[in-house]
């Protein structure tokens, strides 16, 4: 009663001109806070500092960033799949209502490939080789409903026929190494999605792929998504994939996120510096012997954090503050935030 | 209905090809390895070889052959050909033929239990001290490692030796024996499987520790698993051999392989073709073994 008061009093309701009428859709993952930390007897790396972000149902959150910027990381820790003696998580992290650093690990299994299910880099050697694709599928079903063998089975080859599989009967009973890249990569999808997943974790499932089967993946990806009502988090370093699929954009380094908005927004308008950094060492129709601009330095050294700014030490408009104090991320403009002091001098 | 639809476009769309694909696909591993094995003359003799011995071990009391323990002063070490006895008689005028089939029984039992339990043993030991690491690891190999401080044979003796003579004591001690070796295979197997994506995979849609073992990593390490342990069978039957040569496994009368040419060598001037025949029935049996698991590799090999 009360939570309706103040919600038709509030001024926020001028913005969201429908928030009476339609109920306010909750996050359908949560992240507060998230920081992870490995730790071996030598040293400790810091892969994942202080990460939120919200994602909505139906919504498509490409994390980019380079290698060791702690994208998989934090997509691993989702679904708590780092090794657990060498992990250390803190923070908060909600899917689906559940609290995913507290559940204990049998109730970890049941979220994982149910509720959140993954989709890997490698499509050779995320499918066990000595087992056909539709044991493979029927597995995943079978290890959260009690289908008969049959059934699983029906499902399986339905499941192929949704990542669009030609001839699924007979792709049901072949081994990986018979099937090409792309087709790998479509049978892994299927096994990901064999139980109607909420949200799907990718970590850059189309990287090992041809480019051309690359598109295709990622329009099925896009499609599978739309289709099933699914929250997808896609990890990936090409900027071109991230704008083929993504409805909202985090960019990562060294373990944090530095700009978050939605695709257009970033990717047209990057307030970040380490963005525009980004994005004007793509490939994007430059004069055919211009070299690219490079960022100039190396990736942070997740062992020894620098304090303020990290990207500070690489940046081309850094001043001193940016080296005494890390920024957090403030608004931009509406819906889009950066991490960097310089954000309202910087055009 | 859409099946029906379905199932005639993939007839329809290429026969040539695709079914042709669908048929070779649809055997699955197994049949791949027998279809391999069928071109392979060489093994295949050898494998016909080894059935003939251990069907010989397993109908013995059918054959209608002489009594093996029928002693006979008159006929002592008659030669090969000897009337009624087929490979002549032995020391104390038993027929020869009829022990050595015979003698097969044991030979293979002590050539064959110890590898199968052992790889039973020894595998699940090697896949679980592979997948759990760490502690576990280092508790199960360490011990295997004290284990592998000793020669085989050495090792087999002194088994044996100190739980005293018996068949089911040298099962024991032969079992024991090739447990650390089968155990080593296991776990190094098992960590390179452990690391692959596959597993993680697994993971991601919720299986278990233990159904991963089940499924991912045991239907991973069997190949090199089993291969190896078919190698073992002849050193197993040269082992058992030995420990019966020594007095260590089959207790006399019963016939046995090693025992016979134990009891036989001191007749060596006499008939030294008689002696060699023990001798020569656990080389074939070793060697059929032998070439039987080295074709077995070649036809388990999927990349060949």
């Amino acid at each position: 009663m009360r939570n309706l008061q103040t919600t038709s009093v509030a001024p926020v309701a001028k913005d969201m001109p429908l928030a009476g009428k339609i109920p306010v859709v909750s996050p359908l993952a949560r992240v507060k806070d998230l920081n992870v930390q490995f730790r071996s007897r030598d040293a400790t790396v810091h892969a994942v500092n202080g990460v939120s972000f919200d994602l909505m149902p139906r919504d498509v959150l490409c994390i980019i960033g380079e290698s060791g910027s702690g994208k998989s990381v934090t997509m691993k820790s989702m679904m708590r799949l780092l090794p657990p003696k060498k992990t250390v998580m803190t923070g908060e992290i909600e899917v689906n209502g559940h609290k995913v650093l507290d559940l204990s690990e049998r109730q970890i299994r049941h979220l994982r490939g149910a509720e959140i299910s993954m989709i890997f880099q490698e499509p050779m050697t995320a499918l066990d080789p000595v087992y056909t694709i539709g044991r493979q599928i029927t597995e995943a079903i079978r290890a959260h409903e009690p289908v008969t063998t049959s059934e699983a089975r029906r499902r399986a080859l339905e499941l192929l026929e949704l990542v669009r599989i030609p001839s699924a009967v007979s792709r049901l009973d072949a081994y990986p190494h018979e099937l090409s890249g792309g087709l790998r990569q479509r049978a892994m999808i299927a096994v990901a999605l064999s139980c109607k997943p909420k949200l799907l974790l990718a970590d850059e499932p189309t990287t090992a792929l041809d480019a051309t089967v690359q598109i295709q993946v990622l329009v099925l990806l896009r499609q599978l998504q739309d289709e099933l009502g699914m929250g997808v988090i896609f990890v990936t370093h090409d900027i071109g994939v991230a704008a083929q699929i993504a409805d909202k954009i985090a960019v990562m380094y060294a373990g944090e996120i530095v700009e978050f908005g939605s695709a257009r927004d970033v990717l047209v308008n990057p307030a970040h510096p380490y963005t525009r950094a980004m994005l004007a060492s793509t490939v994007h129709g430059q004069a055919r012997d211009a070299d690219l601009p490079v960022i100039p330095g190396d990736p942070a050294d997740l062992r020894r954090l620098v304090a303020g700014c990290r990207f500070a030490p690489r940046c081309g408009v850094s001043k001193s503050l940016c080296l005494e104090r890390a920024p957090s991320l403030v608004g931009v403009a509406a819906h889009h935030d950066a991490a960097c002091h310089l954000i309202n001098s910087l055009t | 209905m859409t099946d029906i639809t379905t199932g005639n476009t993939i007839t329809f769309q290429g026969p040539p090809a695709v079914s042709g694909g669908a048929e070779a696909r649809s055997r699955g591993y197994w049949a791949g390895v027998a279809r391999r094995l069928r071109h392979d003359r060489f093994t295949l003799f050898f494998l016909a070889l080894a059935l003939l011995i251990i069907l010989g071990a397993l109908i013995a009391p059918w054959l209608g052959l002489p009594d093996p323990f029928q002693t006979s002063m008159a006929r002592r070490l008659k030669p090969i050909g000897f009337k009624g006895h087929l490979l002549g008689t032995d020391e104390l005028g038993r027929d020869l033929f009829s022990r050595l089939v015979y003698g097969g029984r044991t030979s293979l039992l002590l050539g064959i239990v110890p590898v199968v339990l052992a790889t039973l043993i020894g595998g699940l030991l090697g896949v679980v001290a592979g997948f759990f690491g760490r502690g576990v690891n280092m508790l199960i190999m360490r011990v295997m490692d004290v284990f592998y401080a000793f020669p085989s044979v050495l090792l087999a003796v002194a088994i044996s030796g100190t739980l005293g003579g018996g068949i089911l004591n040298g099962l024991i001690a032969l079992t024991l024996v090739f447990i650390p070796s089968l155990c080593r295979i296991a776990e190094s197997a098992t960590v390179q499987i452990r690391a692959l994506d596959y597993i993680e995979a697994a993971r991601a849609t919720g299986a278990s520790n233990w159904s991963i073992i089940r499924t991912h990593v045991i239907g991973n390490v069997l190949t090199p698993v089993v291969v190896y342990a078919s190698s073992l069978i002849s050193v197993a039957v040269l082992l058992g051999a030995g420990l019966s040569f020594l007095g260590l496994g089959v207790e006399p009368p019963t016939p046995d392989w090693g025992q016979m040419l134990s009891s036989l060598r001191q007749s060596i001037y006499v008939q030294p073709l008689i002696c060699a025949l023990p001798g020569l029935a656990i080389f074939l049996t070793s060697l059929s073994f032998n070439f039987i698991s080295d074709g077995l590799r070649r036809a388990m090999d999927v990349k060949a």
